[in-house]
């Protein structure tokens, strides 16, 4: 048995989520202040994963950049490796938020978005 | 001159004053006018690409981008008329706005009433006065972080951090994410002033060290920043001598505060608060000046847009309400002080009587790291408030609520909100 | 390239640039060079700014005999130049008896210097002047005809209405190396060869090391740094003089004055130091312009300090005086150096020696029929009514647009700049011709757009905008750059 503390990230509260590891199994969660506490916790302690904010390039648009997010958090160990290739894209103005930038990005099955318009120049 | 008049004038297209004109029209007020320096709507959120925005008041998580175009979308549905790339060059206290731009030149507009939604800029290297050289390569980190995240440029390649807030610890990681190695996030103060979840997600993932009651004494560089000495510091914040460092980077980002942007503000006579930095203002958002009102970062620096919103549209619904003459005035004006660690509370006034009004809610922030506190309002002797809270943090805004009997029954022309160590 | 000349002005300060100007005046072949992308670079573009009256130095110093010429000459500059000047006054405070002394020797003087309506004023009239002086000051020194001056605007004056008149202003280019030919020096520059008559060695600075390159090595100058606080221009304190305290045998004190721009400059302290561009302030002497400030006003502290920054003092020790003189040694070399305080309020009285220096050195003069003194500056939106700001923008649209909030600078003012005679290159340049980034926010919103109105102008990548000097890149490299690299490392 193996006392453990992860401080959940899922809103900016940020609660100190105590719990017991059992032979790979998590037990006795305590100190989420929601459920979602616990859901954090097991994956954070399984597999970590993280929402990726960043930009890629644009041809034509009022700005050379467009925001993009990853729709679903995607494993921590790939966000480095997702940054390369979304360096490689480049889309064309005009975008809108919601387009699909990257579909099912390092085979994670999460799509990469634009997270605002952007018009053309 | 081009001459023009407005029912109500929004100073500023922000966060702040898309809430503000949404809410105004929404209660009535049709002849609306937004003024924006930039190109387009949406202020310092557009450069905030990073998600954790929205949660309280659209209850799903948001990057500012997103935040944002809600409020530009709902605008436009509205049909609220906008000037871009249109400069305020003053308000006069008779709410004359003057404002110019290319295409229309110099405008003078005749406003009814003012809400003032500029926003804060941020503290510079100049302000908190750090010795050494003045070459290229400090920025403020909202500059680098307009640089990187909308103008497409990396300003450098290794580099260090001052301040821990959460503009600072967000920019760790997209320097980091961008390319950048980022060798250290330095915080003068013995803790973060940024929240735990940033401080997980944008350090502790990529391993970038965050360095406590350390800041940066010397920069080194006569063209390009070549390096920077870091020193810890006491518990007066000073630097000890011996504990110097040096680090070498060509690129220093600086996070060391908001200072709510109250120029136009003083020019029009509008009386500020020296501990917000923004104006003095009644529980509706209106300043001193009658029609004049304020919100968002230009009354006091918030933690979270959602309470920009929040109380903009509260300052919105109230300079509607002015404008259709649905407010009174309370016989007696009452005071709101900020008594023991608060560093602040807004509004610091309640003056008015406002016929379908439930509630009003005191923001305040902690002077001071706690735990184990009770947040006290005292009405003269008799107390109107007491509740435990188990940690209060600076960097965090609390939310007090005063309900409208509690306000009705008040006896002195003063009450005083505190906060005090349990048991003390 | 090899260029010829009949003069080459060496420097591109307030001093070289005032001569250039001045000898604009003649027919005569002028090229003026400065190692910099600008002029106004070096002691010019960071002193206190002071137009003194000229009571301070000895009656038989050139600095006693220059002073109150060139601050008699900036009144007619002043139009010509179109360079803002305000005409203050300036007080020395005194704080306790056995000042009065000082100040009757200071009085005393300056009369000798010549400087006009010099009086001592009691303590009553000084607080009707300065209600916020610490009430330990007892009377005042009065010099009404002390005043301050934009130090940018006044050099790119002078250098571009020299240039308007004929004269040639190379930047980037320093002088390497120094050649004495039979009738004509030849001066090896980064940018080439020029065969010069005359040198006129106005280097500040590095002046001591350009007189060695000819063998004319009877001075070395001393680089004594001082180091200011410059006050957003809202302030609560007002000061409305130059405010010196009484000079002591160790030090001339630390200044409080407004700047042309009303914002509150302090400073300087004194410290020689060893390297010609050692610039960088530091703790220990910005905490004596603090507490000498203090010692005058007890109110000043660091809220409301929008900049910090310090200057380079070119001293000769030996004399304290400037030097202003055709080299003994060496034929068709004159040496204009050692122009410390009070250079700026003496350089249009330099200029005027030096021409008669060069008539000396080279034969009587023509005048030039075709000399036009008026230069016309570049429109200042921020000190203008709205009625003349919708003028503005009428005649061009860019004046509509403002890219500095804090200094109201306008995109027209910044291409004015851009395009002006001596065309600003550098983000620095800009600001010191139109001040963008001057301000409270320090460039935080603006710079960004200076640097896309610099990129454009001048036809060049944003990565290739400097803040100043050649090294002083902004922007390191455009957004994925790495990331692709990365990308193509481990593929």
């Amino acid at each position: 048995m193996k006392q453990e503390l992860i401080t959940c990230i899922s809103c900016p509260i940020g609660c100190d989520v105590e719990f017991e590891v059992v032979a790979g199994e998590i037990n006795n969660i305590e100190g989420n202040r929601c459920p979602k506490g616990k859901d954090y916790v097991i994956t954070e302690y399984f597999n970590p994963t993280r929402i990726l904010p960043t930009t890629v390039r644009v041809k034509r648009g009022v700005l050379p950049l467009v925001p993009v997010k990853t729709e679903e958090p995607i494993p921590k160990k790939l966000l480095e490796k997702a940054m390369k290739e979304l360096a490689k894209v480049e889309l064309e103005a005009p975008v809108k938020l919601g387009d699909v930038v990257i579909k099912n990005i390092l085979d994670t099955d999460v799509n990469v978005v634009a997270t605002r318009d952007l018009a053309k120049r | 001159m081009n001459k023009q008049s407005y029912d109500l004038v929004v100073i500023g297209g922000g966060p702040a004053g898309l809430a503000a004109a949404q809410e105004a029209y929404d209660q009535g007020v049709k002849d609306i006018l937004i003024i924006e320096r930039d190109f387009e709507l949406g202020g310092i959120l557009q450069q905030c690409i990073h998600n954790g925005f929205g949660l309280h008041h659209f209850g799903e998580e948001l990057t500012g981008p997103e935040y944002a175009q809600r409020f530009m979308e709902s605008v436009a549905d509205r049909g609220i008329e906008i000037k871009l790339n249109t400069m305020v060059l003053e308000v006069t206290p008779e709410k004359m706005v003057y404002a110019i731009n290319s295409t229309e030149g110099m405008l003078e507009i005749d406003a009814q009433a003012v809400i003032l939604a500029m926003g804060c800029r941020e503290r510079t290297r100049e302000a908190i006065g750090i010795p050494g050289s003045r070459p290229a390569g400090v920025f403020s980190a909202g500059t680098a972080q307009r640089y990187i995240n909308m103008e497409g440029y990396l300003p450098g390649k290794k580099a260090v951090i001052v301040g821990s807030g959460d503009i600072g610890l967000i920019m760790a990681r997209r320097m980091h994410l961008e390319g950048a190695s980022v060798e250290a996030v330095l915080e003068i103060m013995p803790f973060s002033g940024g929240l735990t979840r940033n401080i997980i997600q944008c350090l502790d993932d990529f391993d970038i060290p965050l360095r406590l009651s350390q800041t940066v004494t010397k920069i080194h560089g006569k063209e390009r920043v070549e390096g920077v000495t870091v020193s810890k510091v006491d518990d007066n914040l000073r630097p000890i001598p011996g504990t110097e460092y040096f680090v070498e980077c060509d690129t220093l980002l600086l996070s060391v505060g908001l200072i709510p942007e109250n120029e136009l503000s003083m020019e029009a006579g509008v009386e500020l608060d020296s501990a917000t930095g923004g104006p003095i203002v009644n529980e509706g958002r209106e300043t001193s000046i009658e029609g004049i009102y304020a919100c968002g970062n230009v009354l006091h620096v918030h933690d979270l847009v959602d309470y920009v919103t929040e109380e903009s549209k509260l300052a919105g619904k109230t300079a509607a309400y002015f404008l259709q003459d649905k407010i009174d005035k309370r016989k007696e004006r009452v005071e709101v002080i900020a008594g023991n660690d608060v560093s602040y509370v807004v509004p610091q006034q309640i003056t008015d009587k406002v016929a379908d009004r439930k509630r009003v809610d005191l923001y305040l922030r902690g002077r001071r790291p706690l735990e184990n506190v009770r947040i006290i309002i005292k009405d003269g002797e008799q107390e109107l408030f007491n509740k435990k809270e188990r940690v209060i943090k600076p960097a965090e805004m609390i939310t007090v609520p005063l309900s409208e009997k509690m306000i009705d029954d008040l006896n002195s022309e003063q009450i005083e909100i505190k906060i005090v160590k349990e048991g003390a | 390239m090899k260029q010829k000349t009949e003069v080459l002005i060496i420097g591109g300060g307030v001093v070289g640039t005032a001569i250039a100007r001045e000898l604009s005046k003649y027919r005569l072949d002028v090229i003026l060079v400065e190692k910099e992308a600008d002029v106004c670079t070096g002691t010019s573009k960071a002193n206190t700014a002071l137009l003194h009256a000229g009571f301070n130095a000895d009656v038989n110093t050139l600095k006693g005999k220059l002073n109150v010429r060139g601050n008699e000459l900036y009144h007619q500059l002043e139009k010509e130049l179109d360079v803002p000047i305000k005409w203050i006054g300036a007080l020395v405070v005194a704080k306790k008896e056995s000042d009065m002394d000082k100040l009757e020797e200071l009085l005393e003087n300056g009369q000798q210097n010549g400087v006009p309506d010099l009086e001592i004023i009691e303590r009553k009239e000084l607080f009707e002047l300065e209600p916020n002086l610490n009430p330990d000051s007892i009377a005042a020194l009065y010099a009404p005809t002390a005043g301050i001056v934009n130090p940018f605007e006044l050099t790119v004056a002078f250098a571009e209405n020299a240039v308007e008149n004929g004269v040639e202003v190379l930047l980037e280019s320093e002088v390497l190396d120094i050649e004495e030919q039979d009738d004509y020096k030849l001066v090896r520059t980064a940018q080439g060869d020029i065969e010069a008559e005359l040198v006129i060695n106005a280097a500040g600075l590095y002046s001591d090391k350009l007189a060695n390159m000819v063998g004319s090595d009877d001075f070395e100058i001393t680089p004594r740094k001082g180091e200011y606080y410059l006050y957003d221009k809202k302030l609560d304190i007002d000061v409305n003089h130059t405010i010196f305290p009484v000079p002591t045998e160790v030090s001339k004190g630390i200044v409080i004055t407004p700047t042309d721009e009303a914002n509150l400059l302090i400073g300087p302290n004194v410290e020689e130091v060893e390297d010609k561009s050692d610039l960088a302030n530091t703790r220990e002497g910005l905490d004596k312009v603090m507490r000498g400030a203090q010692e005058t006003i007890s109110d000043l502290g660091m809220n409301g300090v929008i900049k910090e920054f310090s200057g380079l003092r070119a001293a000769i020790k030996e004399t304290e005086d400037f030097l202003i003189e055709a080299s003994e040694k060496v034929r068709g070399f004159i040496n204009v150096v050692g122009i410390q305080s009070p250079g700026l309020a003496s350089a249009p009285a330099i200029a005027e020696m030096v021409v008669e220096i060069v008539k000396d050195e080279y034969g009587q003069l023509e005048l030039d029929t075709d000399f036009n003194s008026d230069h016309q500056g570049i429109p200042r939106f921020r000190h203008m009514s709205h009625q003349e700001r919708a003028k503005l923008v009428e005649q061009n649209e860019d004046y509509g647009e403002i890219i500095c909030r804090c200094e109201s600078v306008t995109k027209g003012e910044i291409i004015d700049a851009i395009r002006g005679p001596i065309g600003a290159r550098t983000v620095n340049a800009v600001k010191r011709r139109v001040r963008p980034g001057a301000g409270r926010c320090q460039g935080g919103f603006c710079e960004p757009k200076v640097v896309d109105i610099l990129a454009e102008e001048l036809g060049i990548e944003q990565t290739e905008v400097k803040l100043e000097g050649k090294d002083s890149q902004l922007l390191i490299e455009p957004a994925k750059e790495s990331l692709q690299k990365g990308v193509i490392d481990s593929e």
